[in-house]
């Protein structure tokens, strides 16, 4: 194949290194599910959501997932660009963008497949959702347009971070928001101040949107917030890790 | 071809108030190796980072293989090779893999790119850790897969960027036989180093790269002519011995700085006894008494009127 996008070259790359360096898809792939046993076992009796509290969680849970993978990704891009080889791609007649394609695209997948491990043990558990082919359909488009919007702002945290340690904490909030939202218990049962900041931040529509989809009851006021919030966000990542890209040198 | 395969003119660069190249020129003949020379901090790693497109000029104009860097960035890319001070190579890959994402890259056909990885690996002697990870590499194996890369895709000009700096005296010597080949071939090489044997061995033309500006320009010989040759230093405690020993020998020169004198010698027994007796006679005595043959910091000494150590 002598046409092989250089976006492509880049994910391969990007999935050997993940391949050969397992915790981190042990982290991106096992916590989430660690986390679905404790809600669903240990708390889940001591919440009361009106439904069975697995339905409930799983879609919160899923968004979770879909965080758990970005820390990595965030050390990643910073290795790439703290130890020399970006410099090499830079001075190649390649797309430039194509290194944090392929961050950002390999982010994704891996999201996708922490998510397929946890709804399979969330069916395990009796999770029963009402959802129809379309709906998963909706579920996925709207769990990768979050994956896609994610991954670019976490890229841009990656190439800002003076280090691959720091890079690592910087994605830290990006992982504590959903718990500040309504993935775990519904927002009116939180307290006053934080209840306000879990209606109104990203992850409420967006997991409110899953939740309606695999309900096959979708909510078009919480799809166009959670593709709006999703669409500003990636945009935000976009243009900031291009720029700061080009800057360091 | 006639037309230089680099030129450089007027080429400045800045950091803020810091200014690190001042006014540059020079031009660099197609097929032949050039080398800037210069301690730490002399501007030459930024020199390269702007011939190759990674850093913006803030003055002056530089052409490379006929292109423009500031309006055809592109083209130059696609013509030159960059081998970096810091080895620029995937350490969670092997050897072969970093080798293939290159090839790859450069979009090389499948048949063709099997065959350049395998040339290279055999050219570089890396066949038997083809399939290791680098991060078990050694400095100089990085250092070789590192060229390796540069080199598919056959640039046809190739910086180097101090190849050689930590590099053991055998890798270094592998180092240089790569070059020559290199060289052979055609290639243009522009080379940076902080050593004078390195330029001295491999390069057609030398350029002394100090303080952002270029001290000198020619032939290695030609530089080794401005260059005293084997010399005695001698360190005084106070200036009036100092003094009184610069009278006493002529042709020597003197550091008032390190209150030291370099006695032009040959280094033999003879010559050093008969210095140091003179010495005697007047009853000077050194506090500090060394042999040196010339280096890199005589070639300063010699052009700038100062050591390495103080362009820091």
């Amino acid at each position: 194949m002598s046409t092989k996008s250089p976006s492509l070259v880049m994910l391969r790359r990007n999935f050997k290194h993940i391949a050969r360096n397992p915790t981190s898809v042990f982290n991106a792939v096992l916590m989430p599910v660690v986390l679905m046993l404790m809600f669903v076992y240990v708390f889940g009796d001591a919440f009361d959501v009106g439904v069975d509290y697995v339905d409930y969680v799983t879609p919160g849970l899923m968004l979770l997932a879909v965080c758990y993978g970005l820390g990595a990704t965030a050390t990643a891009v910073n290795s790439d660009m703290t130890k020399g080889i970006i410099n090499r791609f830079k001075v190649m007649d390649v797309s430039r963008g194509a290194v944090l394609t392929g961050h950002v695209v390999a982010s994704v997948l891996t999201n996708l497949i922490a998510i397929a491990a946890l709804v399979g043990v969330a069916f395990l558990l009796g999770f029963n959702p009402a959802a129809g082919l379309l709906d998963w359909l909706g579920v996925i488009g709207v769990v990768v347009l979050l994956g896609f919007a994610a991954g670019w702002l976490t890229v841009a945290l990656g190439l800002a971070a003076k280090s691959p340690e720091t890079a690592g904490i910087a994605a830290v909030p990006l992982v504590m928001l959903p718990f500040f939202s309504s993935a775990i218990v519904p927002a009116e049962k939180m307290g006053p101040g934080i209840r306000q900041f879990a209606e109104y931040q990203p992850f409420t529509p967006v997991i409110e949107t899953v939740r309606g989809l695999l309900d096959s009851a979708p909510s078009s006021g919480d799809a166009i917030a959670a593709v709006a919030w999703c669409v500003g966000i990636a945009l935000v990542g976009y243009l900031w890790a291009r720029s700061t890209f080009t800057k360091r040198a | 071809m006639t037309s230089p395969a680099i030129s450089v003119s007027g080429l400045r660069k800045a950091y803020g108030d810091k200014v690190v190249l001042d006014g540059i020129d020079f031009e660099v003949a197609a097929g032949s190796v050039f080398s800037l020379l210069g301690p730490n901090g002399a501007g030459k790693t930024t020199t390269v980072n702007v011939l190759t497109t990674l850093l913006k000029a803030d003055g002056g104009t530089v052409r490379v293989a006929g292109h423009d860097i500031a309006t055809e960035a592109r083209a130059v890319r696609a013509a030159i090779g960059v081998t970096g001070q810091f080895a620029a190579v995937d350490e969670l890959l092997s050897g072969q893999e970093n080798l293939q994402l290159m090839v790859d890259l450069h979009r090389v056909g499948s048949g063709q790119g099997g065959r350049v990885v395998a040339e290279l690996l055999e050219r570089f002697d890396l066949v038997e850790s083809a399939r290791k990870l680098v991060s078990t590499y050694s400095g100089g194996m990085r250092r070789k897969l590192d060229l390796a890369m540069t080199l598919v895709g056959n640039p046809r000009i190739i910086f180097l960027d101090e190849p050689t700096t930590g590099l053991d005296p055998r890798s270094r010597r592998t180092m240089w036989e790569i070059v020559r080949g290199l060289v052979a071939d055609g290639v243009t090489v522009f080379l940076t180093t902080q050593y004078l044997e390195e330029a001295d061995q491999l390069a057609d033309r030398v350029a002394v790269l100090d303080q952002g500006r270029l001290v000198a320009q020619g032939t290695p010989d030609d530089l080794k002519r401005q260059v005293p040759g084997t010399h005695v230093r001698l360190r005084f405690a106070t200036v009036s011995e100092l003094d009184a020993a610069a009278r006493l020998f002529t042709g020597s020169t003197r550091d008032d700085e390190a209150l030291a004198l370099r006695v032009p010698s040959d280094g033999g027994t003879k010559s050093l006894r008969a210095l140091l007796d003179r010495l005697d006679e007047h009853s000077l005595g050194a506090e500090e008494f060394s042999v040196h043959t010339p280096d890199l910091d005589d070639v300063f000494l010699a052009l700038t009127g100062h050591a390495t150590e103080a362009t820091r």
